[in-house]
């Protein structure tokens, strides 16, 4: 019997591919570009990291330097001034004004990209993280595990997620840092329902079945069969849940519990030039845009998954 | 049904326990002690000792939260650090406009929502469809506060001498005033709970001016409402056009669609009385689970309209450190919360038999 044994194992893993099988992943991949607006999604995503990375190179000005203290001419939240569009040549020229510190709009908007693509990337990754455990444990264990832990979900889930976090935020401390915390810690509860769900439906799978009868450890079967199968749901959410920090977390800067200055975080941005809002509109507009761009790029990518990856809407 | 609604209300239970808990815990872990937040410089061993007696934070953690949680449930939320007054007198005068704000938002919301998703299922792919969907994916992907202020510069700084002008702040203009309800009732001397309430409604401007027939009154809160509910609710309306749409779009491919159309049934009426009436389930959830959207909107909303509701309170009480207001302000809002999803989930046992059967 145990020569066969090998061979078994090996079934367990053709099994286990065709569930989630590398086919299905060029599939998906086809099906999200023939969508328009997940290839608009995409273009802009591409767009705001190439501008990310290369920060720098793009902003004129360094995000936090005055032009008082370069000696060059400007007062407080000036209208943009651009070459092209008429403005005098012996004018420095800024693409989006100036803000209310007298700095470079441009360059604070071209480096705010860095903060919100970080934003939205380490507050969903930990809130995958733990909220994947969570799930994990919960859908797999059963019982009285599960009970608890999802009744502590439900709790976290009956606050309206901004209204918790700010709650977190006083207690941890006004920062970037822990707001993003914060926001993570609110959205775990949507990765342990999807986690959990997952794993529920693969539990009773034939290949997970299999690699048990084999003696694998429910470890084993937990990270090797049933997350690798789990990960769908969790991308598109997770996708989706990228522009939704990216929001929230602007939401909790614009209330002052998160950037701090000089950070050229959008949402701080935007709250203390709020004031001259009236005489100067650029300084709420440009960096507006750039964070409706943003989610609006995740929302797309992850609508375009979503769609994708639904066999019920297949054309 | 009445054992529906028994079941779901036993359900909730354990999360309500919970919520008040979550809530007890954070506001004892906030950093720095309640003593010196209150007396600050002049906060003297004496006196903070004094201090923690008279708001029993000498006692065991258990026994305060069990203090907590009688005051609780009579009511008792605690009293301002800052205004030294009952928070729950502070929010039964600021609640109002913060549901009046929701109100009025979540009415537009659904109205407008449901109707763009309409038009847009049954003009697949038209240019109506695509600009509705663009406008969907816009909407969810502005933050509020950007929205809010955009609208206030259009309207209050661009259109100012038109007949478009909307006003930029506050619930009514200078010199307007609301007659309270216990004044045009002549019940002045009512007191106590009924009193509480007949001052709730009374704050709702709208309401009251509207069953008192104060109408030029109601016309100034209404314009004034106008900007902040568009605020408000156009994240939730982009929600509920979408969800609306694909939801028809689902139940008009259904094969009992294509028996009413057979049987030669005006399109019309195959569309609203067969496809509506199924693809709207889904939709009252989506509104059920927007009224986070809508909170969370109020609040950012209320500080940039200059509207003295929840939002503003709880944004001041933030500036200002003020705990019990925090946690006051949180614990009333949670509630709400669990209550209009309680409301959703009974409303769709209702809507849908096979919910309340299983």
């Amino acid at each position: 019997m145990s020569h066969a044994e090998p061979s078994m194992d090996a079934t367990v893993d053709i099994l286990a591919e065709k569930a989630g099988s590398s086919s299905l992943r060029r599939d998906t991949i086809r099906n999200v570009l023939r969508q328009r607006s997940a290839v608009v999604g995409l273009t802009i995503m591409s767009i705001l990291f190439l501008v990310a990375v290369f920060a720098p190179l793009i902003a004129p000005y360094e995000p936090n330097t005055s032009m008082l203290d370069l000696g060059e001419p400007g007062s407080r939240g000036d209208p943009p001034c651009i070459h092209l569009f008429g403005c005098p040549e012996d004018e420095p020229q800024h693409l989006m004004g100036l803000d209310s510190n007298i700095r470079d709009e441009f360059s604070r908007v071209v480096h705010g990209s860095r903060v919100s693509l970080q934003i939205g990337f380490l507050t969903v990754s930990f809130a995958i993280v733990v909220g994947t455990i969570i799930g994990a444990i919960a859908g797999y264990a059963g019982g009285a595990s599960d009970n608890v832990l999802m009744r502590m979900m439900d709790v976290v889930l009956s606050f309206p997620s901004l209204i918790l976090a700010i709650a977190i935020v006083t207690v941890l401390g006004t920062g970037l840092t822990n707001a993003m915390l914060a926001i993570g810690i609110v959205s775990i509860p949507i990765y342990a329902r999807v986690m959990r769900a997952s794993v529920l439906s693969v539990r009773e799978t034939d290949f997970v079945t299999a690699s048990r009868a084999l003696g694998e450890s429910s470890r084993g079967i937990l990270t090797r069969r049933i997350l690798p199968n789990s990960l769908t749901p969790l991308i598109v959410q997770g996708t989706l849940g990228i522009g939704g920090a990216i929001l929230e977390v602007a939401a909790l800067s614009f209330v002052g519990l998160g950037a701090q200055p000089p950070t050229a975080e959008w949402g701080f941005m935007i709250a203390s030039d709020r004031n001259l809002f009236f005489s100067a509109p650029h300084l709420i507009i440009f960096p507006g845009i750039a964070i409706t761009l943003s989610v609006l790029a995740f929302n797309l990518i992850g609508d375009g998954l979503r769609d994708a990856l639904d066999p019920r809407l297949n054309r | 049904m009445t054992r529906f609604i028994i079941r779901r209300l036993i359900y909730s239970i354990p999360v309500l326990i919970g919520i008040v808990m979550l809530v007890f815990i954070l506001a004892r872990v906030i950093p720095g002690d309640p003593c010196t937040a209150t007396y600050g410089e002049k906060a003297t061993p004496e006196l903070c000792a004094q201090f923690e007696i008279r708001y029993g934070l000498d006692k065991p953690i258990w026994e305060q939260f069990l203090i907590y949680l009688g005051a609780l449930l009579q009511g008792d939320l605690g009293s301002s650090i800052r205004f030294g007054r009952p928070v729950t007198d502070i929010l039964l005068e600021r609640l109002p406009v913060t549901v009046e704000l929701t109100v009025v938002a979540l009415l537009f919301a659904t109205v407008v929502g449901v109707t763009l998703g309409l038009l847009s299922a049954t003009r697949r792919n038209s240019p109506v469809d695509v600009g509705t969907m663009v406008l969907a994916n816009l909407g969810v992907s502005t933050p509020v506060f950007v929205l809010g202020l955009l609208l206030a510069f259009v309207f209050a700084v661009l259109l100012k001498d038109t007949f478009l002008a909307l006003p930029p702040s506050g619930r009514l203009s200078p010199g307007v005033t609301v007659i309270p309800l216990a004044e045009s009732w002549g019940l002045q001397e009512l007191s106590g709970a009924p009193r509480s309430v007949l001052d709730f409604f009374s704050n709702i401007y709208t309401f009251n001016t509207l069953v008192t027939g104060q109408w030029e009154t109601f016309a100034d809160a209404a314009r004034h409402l106008i900007l902040p509910a568009i605020a408000v609710g156009t994240i939730p309306l982009a929600i509920i056009a979408r969800m609306t749409r694909s939801s028809l779009l689902e139940v008009l491919g259904l094969d009992y669609v294509r028996t009413a159309r057979a049987k030669g049934l005006k399109e019309r009426s195959v569309v609203l009385r067969h496809g509506m009436r199924n693809a709207l389930l889904p939709v009252v959830t989506v509104i059920g689970l927007s009224l986070g959207a809508f909170l969370s909107g109020a609040i950012l909303t209320e500080t940039i309209f200059n509207l003295t509701g929840m939002g503003k309170t709880l944004f001041e009480a933030i500036q200002g450190r003020d705990y019990i207001v925090i946690q006051g302000v949180t614990i009333v809002v949670a509630l709400a919360y669990l209550t209009v999803n309680l409301i959703v989930d009974v409303s769709y046992a209702f809507l849908d038999p096979r919910i309340r059967l299983s």
